[in-house]
């Protein structure tokens, strides 16, 4: 039939609203004539007809907390800034006395120098400290302005402040391992040490109220 | 809704994870639906439609705020539904040869109104089959069909979210209701 295709086309153009009104009257006008245009007509419409009749299905209830158990760990800084939020007593309480003792800034600015805890058996490589294989470093070590390479053993927490830490897989560290690389970390390392002693002046009462 | 995700979404930049929920919320309906229209079925719909999220949320700041984010979040959807159709390749021309054959009889039958009674609309084993049929359909002609019929987007959408230019979209769009349509009529 020579008909078909051309109309076809009308049809498919008719079904996305897209057709001009003088082939939309061409189409109506064979439509009525051709039956078999017709035919083909009402089994698009049908088509359509029969897919939109799908109903709609809903996700698992489960679904939103999968995804969020998926999610890559966030990031500290939002995690403090909510700490902040939830804490606000305890925030106020801390950063009077931090700025009290006057050593938060003047110990950020102040001092652009290598420094770390003293341990004795901590290596001192230009600007890198070095727990050395097969060593035991025992207490906290701190590290500032500098970088820490642990490829032996500590026994305690590990913090590095403006500098970065590399572990080898060799290297054990008991404590925490904690990284302070900016002004705003800084302060929350130590408004948060601050709060994690004023905690222990007051108890767990602040704990339990914000749950 | 796209005033209320924004607000969510720069939240989300800044890191605070919490406001993703939220944005998973609004819109894990709609793309777990297009995943299972994509897919045929629940398990790997989901599995899919939580990857999506997973990608949206790891690639955030790409996201370009001037623009629509459901239709930023249905391309990561569309493209990972089609990526692993493309892995399964079923041999589904085989299948539509076998149910046309099945139908012949059945062609006196078809209704010269195209609108659908109540009761045939919600047979659950019609559902089945229409699901089973847009399966059926190659993964090119499938995604559009899916975006304009089930999830009632524009053309011009449509285009945006496969990138694909409007013409072709079109040509899909014509050729996908064509091959539903044999598909279909004798259903
Ligand atoms: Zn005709």
């Amino acid at each position: 039939m020579k008909c078909q295709e051309e109309i076809v086309v009308y049809m498919h153009e008719y079904l996305d609203d897209e057709i001009s009104a003088e082939q939309e009257k061409e189409l109506r006008e064979h439509l009525q004539q051709c039956p078999d245009c017709q035919t083909h007509f009402h089994e698009l419409k049908r088509t359509i007809a029969l897919v939109q009749s799908s109903s709609h299905i809903q996700a698992p209830s489960d679904f939103t907390a999968s995804v969020m158990v998926r999610l890559p760990k966030e990031k500290k800084k939002v995690g403090m800034q909510r700490w902040l939020r939830h804490h606000p007593l305890l925030t106020a309480a801390s950063l009077f006395i931090v700025l009290m003792t006057g050593s938060l800034l003047s110990s950020w600015n102040d001092d652009p120098h290598l420094s770390v805890s003293k341990q004795p058996n901590l290596v001192i490589e230009n600007d890198t400290v070095i727990v050395p294989a097969g060593e035991v470093v025992k207490g906290d070590v701190v590290v500032k302005n500098g970088n820490l390479k642990i490829d032996g053993q500590v026994e305690g927490s590990v913090t590095v402040i403006n500098g970065e830490n590399y572990q080898a897989s060799a290297g054990h560290v008991t404590g925490e391992i904690e990284e302070v690389n900016e002004l705003f970390d800084w302060m929350w390392y130590h408004i948060k040490n601050t709060a994690e002693e004023v905690m222990n002046i007051f108890g767990e009462t602040e704990t339990v109220k914000t749950q | 809704m796209e005033t209320i995700v924004k607000k969510r979404i720069k939240q989300v930049i800044k890191g605070d994870q919490d406001a993703y929920a939220e944005v998973v919320e609004m819109y894990k309906d709609k793309v777990f639906h297009v995943c299972f229209r994509m897919l045929g079925n629940r398990h790997e719909a989901e599995d899919i439609a939580q990857e999506a999220f997973l990608r949206a949320y790891v690639n955030i700041t790409s996201f370009n705020i001037e623009l629509k984010f459901s239709t930023w979040l249905y391309r990561i959807a569309t493209n990972l539904c089609i990526d692993r159709i493309r892995k399964k390749k079923p041999d589904y021309y085989l299948d539509a040869e076998v149910a046309g054959t099945d139908g012949l009889n059945m062609y006196s039958q078809i209704a010269s109104d195209s609108r659908l009674p109540e009761e045939e609309v919600q047979s659950l084993e019609l559902q089945e089959t229409i699901q089973r049929e847009i399966s059926k359909l190659p993964e090119k002609y499938r995604s559009v069909i899916v975006l304009k019929y089930i999830e009632e987007l524009s053309l011009n959408e449509i285009s945006e979210i496969l990138n694909l230019p409007l013409g072709t979209v079109k040509t899909r769009i014509h050729r996908g209701r064509e091959a539903l349509r044999n598909q279909l009529r004798y259903l």
